[in-house]
């Protein structure tokens, strides 16, 4: 029984982070209708950059990490206007290829710059282990997971009561409205994805300096798609919940049946509810409007 | 043209407090169509027209379906941009200015299927009409400084004063707009409108679907505007008894042109438009 308490809060814990991701997914699913498939290269390009600053270059860690946050603000202003915003209004197909394309670019980028060796990037939290009766968590695990949840809670918070963020749900819902009310709907965008890309290089720092920096980083977006496919593409609090519960089946099906399965369980599982709720938990029923 | 209009082109100043007075005393702009000419591929939508909205009055654009009444709208809130004329608002040229840009100018509109944001509340729809006269930058409302939350304060009073009461809506503020009952979503979306501070206000059929209770009501809410808040009032209608009444100047469109123009009661006679209104039925079909 302690044993799949401990497995339980691991997985729930580590679970913060993929809710990270899916909180960049989300955010540029609702708010500008793009389905993003870079957002697991941008998490790996800001932990790259993070790295360099911190060890190339010698820096603080804290400084590294500003400087990160900046840098990919920055390309998701670039990328907003001269790749996205030339395409708005075509197919949802072309947009998608497109941020395919931006993803096979970074990883390119990345590979070529850095190879696919494994590094270990200083880590901005506290590494002590904190003991919950028999149940040993590591520091990392439990930072990670505040970090997530203030982070998080920030954003819903933001988005409820906030008038930046009740402007830009308006203009996620409806764009033409939105304009002849005076909010700029070209504005409201660029803050979304400047937005998603900040949230997606915390997360990506926060993996990399627990579980280490390498290209693979990029496919850790995978398990967030079984959650955010499994939460409705357009919830935020679906996203949330069903990255706990990705967490914790990825957790236990790699404490029971072995590591490797831990891949394939999530998927299965996914499958087999969504047979039975095609929306996800938590979307909206038409998800496309005309 | 019109009577030369001070600060027509920047955005009210919301000092603090005084900011309920300073809205009331911005005076209705004039808004003027000229010469426009307005295509989509090979159907030509509008054919020069031209037409004044005097500044604080009541103006109503009328004609048979497909005439082109809704395409008017979506030029002056500027959807469409025309093949050649102009609009003006008040002394200033707005043909080429994005749509977001016109609100701060002054212009406020409700669309014919009622626009209001699902999932919202009554008061957050509201609220968004005054999103545009806050000032405090992006970065500052995100971190929600102390001039962002001075500035919402100083809105959401004036919203509440100006508009919640002077509409009766009240008691429904805190709803999902929803759940509402049609004629009180349309009620919402003039609120939206006003929170805007409309110096022009568009309406796009504001009593369609409206019993007849609903329909006096709004009539006399849109006059109220108009008196109290002068601000000029252009608005498109089926309803031909609350045009005449509420009207004092009234276009007439057929076919992308305007046919007939002038008081209620000259429109009245006119003979095109007796003849417009007559072959209705068959120029029901074009759109």
């Amino acid at each position: 029984m302690s044993e799949f308490l401990e497995y339980s809060l691991l997985g729930i814990l580590s679970g913060g982070v993929t809710a990270l991701v899916a909180l960049s997914f989300v955010l540029i699913y609702k708010g500008t209708g793009v389905v993003n498939f870079a957002v697991g290269e941008v998490m790996m390009l800001g932990a790259y950059l993070y790295y360099a600053g911190a060890v190339t270059f010698e820096l603080a860690p804290w400084l590294a990490f500003v400087i990160a946050l900046a840098a990919l603000a920055a390309l998701a202003v670039v990328v907003e206007r001269l790749v996205l915003r030339p395409l708005s209004g075509q197919a949802a197909v072309a947009v998608l290829m497109a941020t395919i394309g931006m993803a096979s670019i970074i990883h390119g980028v990345v590979e070529a710059k850095w190879g696919g060796d494994t590094y270990s990037p200083p880590t901005l939290l506290p590494r002590t282990p904190v003991n919950l009766g028999e149940i040993l968590i590591p520091g990392t695990v439990l930072g990670n997971f505040a970090v997530a949840a203030v982070l998080i809670g920030a954003f819903l918070a933001f988005f409820r009561w906030s008038p930046t963020g009740i402007a830009l749900r308006a203009t996620a819902s409806d764009p033409v409205t939105a304009a002849t009310l005076g909010i700029n709907v070209n504005a409201a965008q660029r803050l979304t994805w400047i937005l998603s890309s900040l949230v997606g290089t915390v997360a990506g720092v926060l993996i990399a300096s627990s579980a280490g920096l390498s290209p693979l980083l990029a496919s850790a977006a995978l398990s967030v798609f079984a959650a955010i496919i499994l939460g409705g593409l357009d919830s935020v609090l679906g996203a949330i919940v069903a990255s706990l519960i990705v967490g914790w089946v990825e957790a236990v099906a790699a404490g029971y049946l072995g590591g490797k399965t831990r891949d394939v369980v999530p998927y299965v599982v996914v499958l087999a509810i969504l047979v039975v709720r095609p929306h996800g938990m938590f979307g909206t029923r038409t998800i496309e409007r005309l | 043209m019109s009577a030369t209009v001070p600060f027509a082109s920047e955005r009210p100043a919301s000092p603090v407090g005084a900011v309920a007075r300073v809205a009331a005393a911005l005076p209705g702009l004039a808004l003027a169509v000229d010469g426009v000419d307005l295509r989509f591929g090979g159907i030509h939508a509008l054919r020069g027209v031209s037409f004044e909205a005097a500044p604080a009055q009541v103006t109503a654009v009328i004609g048979p379906n497909g005439a082109g009444k809704t395409s008017v709208f979506n030029t002056i809130s500027g959807f469409y941009r025309p093949a050649s004329g102009r609009i003006r608002l008040g002394d200033e040229d707005i043909t080429r200015v994005p749509v977001h840009a016109r609100a701060a100018r002054g212009l406020a509109r409700t669309f014919q299927n009622i626009a209001l944001f699902r999932g919202l509340t009554v008061l957050e729809n509201i609220k968004l009409g005054g999103h545009h006269t806050m000032s405090a930058g992006v970065l500052s409302a995100l971190v929600y400084g102390a001039k962002a939350r001075t500035e919402e304060n100083a809105l959401r009073a004036e919203i509440e004063r100006r508009v919640i009461e002077f509409l009766q809506i009240d008691h429904i503020r805190h709803r999902p707009v929803d759940a509402l009952p049609y004629g009180l979503q349309k009620r919402v979306e003039l609120a939206r409108a006003l929170a805007m501070r409309p110096r022009v206000l568009l309406l796009d059929e504001p009593v369609a679907g409206m019993n007849r209770e609903e329909t006096e009501d709004m009539a006399r809410f849109i006059l109220d505007v108009q008196e109290e808040w002068g601000a000029t009032v252009l608005l498109v209608e089926h309803d031909m008894g609350m045009v005449m009444d509420i009207s004092s100047h009234v276009v007439v469109l057929n076919f992308g042109q305007v046919i007939a123009a002038g008081t209620p009661a000259e429109v009245r006679r006119h003979p095109q438009v007796i003849e417009a209104y007559l072959g209705a039925e068959s120029a029901g079909e074009f759109e």
